[in-house]
């Protein structure tokens, strides 16, 4: 086996999982800045124990897991989660309904569980880590797992190195406006992952996803746009009285 | 039994807040699912246009809820 060989399994694992880590951590980025971090970190590392066991349970066996199903699942979900929120952060951003008190909101929410943020990182991080797991069997066949296996993990690495040093400039950007983006994400990827799951192809594969999010944030822009000229100022909303 | 109760109304919070706003977005999945093909609508452009569909679910929900 030459080391050209081997290094272009590194790549190539490389550079594949690195697409599917830059997906999970956009989306645990977005719901730990806009829910609170403790929730979506527990998710997060819910999701890798679980992705742990389960490789080193069924090891290979996992390739037989039906991943279109998984992926429609998970897509519907993230796209109810995702068009509710871009729902509500145009209506807010529209005046028809009050903005939050975001700092008293915010930590409030931060010092509980929160039930979505977690079940959002949870699922994200398990289905784009076993997409990483498919891309380690598939680039590393024929006895070359661990030069594949190292490749995810440096790419795995440097993505969380780069969550952790967007995570404080993320935290300065006024709250609505954070969900408005998250909802535009969240529904971005869950149109995708529909798509997906119906294997249906996408032009431009995994590309598509910049399209789709772009789309969401036009879409709802346009709507803010249209909704302040036929409402009235807004309105700042205390904690535990929401419209 | 009100546990069971509070934990369902919370599980169907996370996913619906307006009703017809949720039914639009799970009646566009199924016309994504079974129309498109039915109706002979070439594979490339399934995706796009359920994208199409769901834009305009919101932009109906948003103009009905400004009301």
């Amino acid at each position: 086996m030459s080391w050209a060989h081997v290094g272009t399994v590194i790549l190539a694992a490389f550079l594949a999982s690195l697409v599917e880590f830059v997906e999970a951590l956009t989306i645990v980025l977005a719901v730990g800045t806009t829910r609170g971090w403790r929730s979506a970190l527990i998710g997060a590392a819910g999701g890798v124990l679980f992705l742990t066991a389960l490789t080193l349970a069924v090891g290979p066996a996992l390739q037989r897991i039906p991943l279109t199903a998984l992926q429609l699942v998970v897509g519907v979900l993230l796209l109810l989660f995702g068009m509710r929120w871009l729902r509500k952060a145009i209506l807010r951003a529209g005046g028809v309904i009050g903005l939050r008190d975001e700092a008293a909101i915010y930590a409030q929410e931060t010092t509980r569980v929160d039930r979505v943020s977690l079940v959002t990182s949870f699922k994200a991080v398990t289905l784009e880590g076993l997409e990483v797991i498919f891309v380690v069997i598939a680039t590393g066949a024929r006895g070359l797992l661990v030069p594949a296996a190292v490749g995810a993990v440096l790419a795995g690495s440097l993505v969380i190195l780069a969550g952790v040093g967007l995570r404080r400039p993320l935290a300065r950007v006024p709250e609505n406006t954070l969900k408005f983006a998250v909802g535009a994400l969240l529904s971005g990827f869950g149109v995708f992952w529909v798509g997906e799951g119906l294997r249906y192809p996408w032009p431009g594969e995994d590309l598509a996803l910049l399209g789709l999010v772009g789309g969401f944030t036009a879409i709802a822009l346009l709507a803010v746009a249209a909704v302040r000229r036929s409402a009235g100022p807004a309105l700042v909303v205390r904690p535990g009285i929401h419209p | 039994m009100n546990a069971v109760a509070t934990a369902l109304r919370q599980l169907w919070g996370l996913f619906v807040e307006d009703a017809s706003f949720t039914l639009g977005i799970l009646g566009s999945l199924v016309v994504a699912a079974f129309a498109f093909p039915a109706l002979g609508l070439r594979d490339a452009w399934r995706g796009p246009a359920l994208f199409v569909l769901l834009a305009l679910v919101l932009l109906e929900n948003v103009r009905r809820s400004r009301g």
